[in-house]
């Protein structure tokens, strides 16, 4: 059913179908609204759900690994300080192998303090083994939750998964969503049996330690459920589709891709900004297309490189950095395309909430058909 | 009722011989029995109980971290809670977890009134990493981190009142023990499982291999450090005081001269300051929980 709502009541609404049976989370702008409506959905018994109101982020996820290892589904949602806050434990619970799916409100990371939105927070995650699902619009962030639990929770690939999506841009937009119901979940997300979990009738231990003997193992049998679980999004995301029309197979999607010669390859909200700039750039006779790259980790290597193989130059939006070196999506689509011979262009744009509008979009094409990049875009040098 | 043949933390692990904490592992599984599921702290007794991939634990066991046991044991509760489960919450924390690193995690599962049961084995300083102080290191012990020297008689603070600390957060039952006292330590730390609630037993759990003594005298020098009243065994219900173990007091030296880690205060040359404000701390306890028996004059 089509409704008109807010991105956070939207990914709340989604969240109580897939039936957490324990939420821990603490409050952070802009991820507050999610975990409000979380609270009031409890509290007038729509969701049967323990919810632990910890006293920060790093108690948050601490407290959803007893609860997965208990046996329970298990949902936090943050952001930005608090994701930061959450760096010991996020690499714990990839190592545990615990299924836990927390919501991201991607937000920038201080020094200097900004509330709003840039992706360096879960970019800067990239490796401590959870899957990372970007959402372009809030159609696609209430989906990924449950194609995330989905995906987190099957035998073969037993990770967390953050599903992102742009604090603010996202977050407290309202859009029309098809809002799927309690049935439908049901149908798609099977209830939740770990086959191992914290039981007094059949005690195990969680969390050992490894010596050298063993570390190097454990640390390779999680990138290879990580690259395995590609296939696993795929069936997930194609068995969605079958049942309610939306298609997520594919860990990228092009944009009027097929003939392009200029590629422009981003993550998250600024895909749609990016679409409409395509449109009109194709109006004018301009041959650019867009890659939206939906899953970062694991990342879709195979996948970026066939879509791009055919076009005669790359420009990447990345609105993180690793300072020092480059955007992360840049480094990443570089790494696809070697050998290719296919220039790769890195911009960085939008950090801490700048706007980014469809003449940036345009501007960026212009640059990199100018074979210009590798760079801060849109500079207020008077201010540097 | 207590089976004290029942064996849920096995032999074989990797602890020193005559480890007050792996003693106070065994005493804490006799007590809590099978249906108890255990969060450990990092430290010492994780890491001597759980070399990948032998465990010592014959209970449900889980480690994830060092200062976040409290908070684990928050979601493992829950989750039981949601499904219907009985199993009881034990968390066995290291002073270093639990004074120091872990204090907001402590906290926090408190003040939320989780039904959990909270044992710290107080082996008063950072064993695992090499005997650094922690805020549950007593006045004048030598540490790597606070050694004695030239300048210096050790740890310059006294310890942490954490009972205290909790009994504040409202917990219902709060209480110390010490591994020389097992039938004691046992009978606590099953009140504490079945009080409901979030409720804390600290137990004094010396380390021969960082207090400096042979592993034959561990229960002895658990026993002096009682005798002298520099451990106090106590049971607060509702934040007061309602019991405490009464003794003849020694003075506190017959316990300093025991362990390395005091040794600075009688060699190269006797502190009588320092050995003098140490019984003051033990004068100032026995008046607090007025454990001094007097003895008939002759």
């Amino acid at each position: 059913m089509m409704e008109i709502t807010e991105g956070s009541h939207a990914v709340a609404e989604a969240v109580k179908f897939c039936r957490p049976q324990v939420i821990a989370a603490y409050p952070i702008t802009p991820q507050t609204h999610i975990v409000e409506a979380l609270a009031e959905y409890v509290a007038n018994c729509e969701l049967d759900a323990e919810y632990i109101t910890v006293e920060n982020e790093f108690s948050a996820l601490s407290a959803c690994i007893g609860a997965s290892a208990a046996g329970s589904r298990t949902y936090s949602a943050t952001t930005s300080q608090g994701l930061a806050l959450m760096f010991e434990v996020c690499f714990n619970v990839a190592g545990m192998r615990l299924p836990i799916v927390m919501s991201i409100a991607n937000r920038a990371l201080g020094a200097p303090l900004s509330i709003w939105n840039d992706q360096q927070d879960s970019i800067s995650l990239r490796d401590s083994g959870w899957l990372q699902f970007y959402a372009e619009d809030n159609q696609e962030a209430t989906d990924l939750h449950y194609i995330a639990y989905r995906v987190a929770e099957e035998s073969s690939v037993l990770l967390p998964a953050f599903v992102c999506f742009d604090g603010f841009i996202l977050s407290h937009t309202y859009e029309p969503i098809d809002m799927l119901t309690q049935d439908d979940i049901d149908r798609f997300l099977p209830k939740y049996t770990p086959s191992e979990r914290l039981d007094a009738a059949d005690p195990i231990s969680f969390g050992m330690y490894a010596t050298p003997e063993y570390y190097h193992e454990f640390r390779y049998e999680m990138d290879r459920a990580l690259k395995e679980s590609k296939a696993i999004i795929h069936k997930a995301g194609k068995e969605f589709g079958q049942m309610f029309g939306r298609d997520y197979s594919a860990m990228v999607e092009g944009y009027r891709l097929e003939d392009a010669e200029t590629a422009i390859v981003a993550l998250g909200s600024i895909c749609g900004t990016t679409k409409d700039a395509i449109d009109e750039m194709r109006d004018e006779g301009k041959k650019v297309g867009l890659l939206k790259i939906r899953v970062f980790r694991p990342f879709p290597t195979e996948d970026v490189a066939k879509a791009l193989l055919h076009v005669k130059r790359v420009a990447v939006l990345d609105k993180n950095i690793s300072l020092g070196a480059k955007g992360a999506v840049t480094l990443e689509v570089k790494d696809a395309l070697y050998n290719s011979g296919i220039p790769v262009k890195g911009y960085i744009i939008g950090l801490g909430g700048r706007d980014v509008r469809k003449k940036d979009i345009k501007e960026i094409v212009a640059l990199v058909e100018k074979g210009q990049g590798d760079m801060f875009y849109g500079l207020r040098t008077e201010v540097l | 009722m207590i089976d004290k043949n029942l064996e849920l933390f096995d032999c074989g692990h990797r602890a020193c011989g005559g480890c007050g904490a792996a003693l106070a592992a065994r005493l804490v599984t006799k007590a809590a029995g099978k249906d108890t599921i255990v969060v450990s702290a990092t430290g010492c007794m994780e890491v001597f109980s759980t070399p990948y991939p032998e465990t010592a634990w014959k209970v449900p066991w889980i480690h994830s971290l060092f200062e976040n046991a409290s908070a684990v044991a928050s979601g493992i509760e829950a989750s039981l809670k949601k499904q219907g489960r009985t199993e009881k919450v034990v968390i066995m924390a290291g002073d270093g977890a639990t004074f120091d690193i872990g204090m907001i995690c402590i906290s926090g599962a408190f003040e939320r009134g989780h039904d959990l049961t909270y044992i710290c084995y107080d082996n008063e300083a950072y064993m695992n990493t090499g005997i650094q102080r922690s805020g549950a290191t007593p006045y004048d012990a030598s540490t790597t981190t606070s050694p004695a020297g030239k300048c210096s008689f050790g740890n310059k603070r006294p310890k942490k009142d954490m009972p205290q600390i909790l009994a504040a957060h409202g917990a219902p039952y709060v209480a110390t023990a010490s591994i020389a006292y097992p039938a004691d330590f046992m009978q606590k730390v099953e009140k504490a499982i079945n009080t409901k609630g979030p409720c804390y037993v600290q137990v004094h759990a010396p380390c021969c291999t960082g207090w400096g003594f042979e592993g034959n005298q561990t229960v002895a020098i658990a026993k002096l450090a009682i005798e002298t009243g520099l451990w106090v065994n106590f049971e607060m219900v509702d934040g007061k005081v309602v019991k405490a173990k009464k003794v003849v007091r020694k003075p506190v030296e017959e316990y300093l001269k025991t362990q390395k880690r005091f040794r600075h205060l009688f060699k190269p040359k006797r502190q009588d300051a320092e050995i003098a404000a140490i019984q003051a701390m033990a004068d100032k306890n026995a008046e607090k929980y007025a454990i001094d028996i007097k003895l008939k004059k002759e």
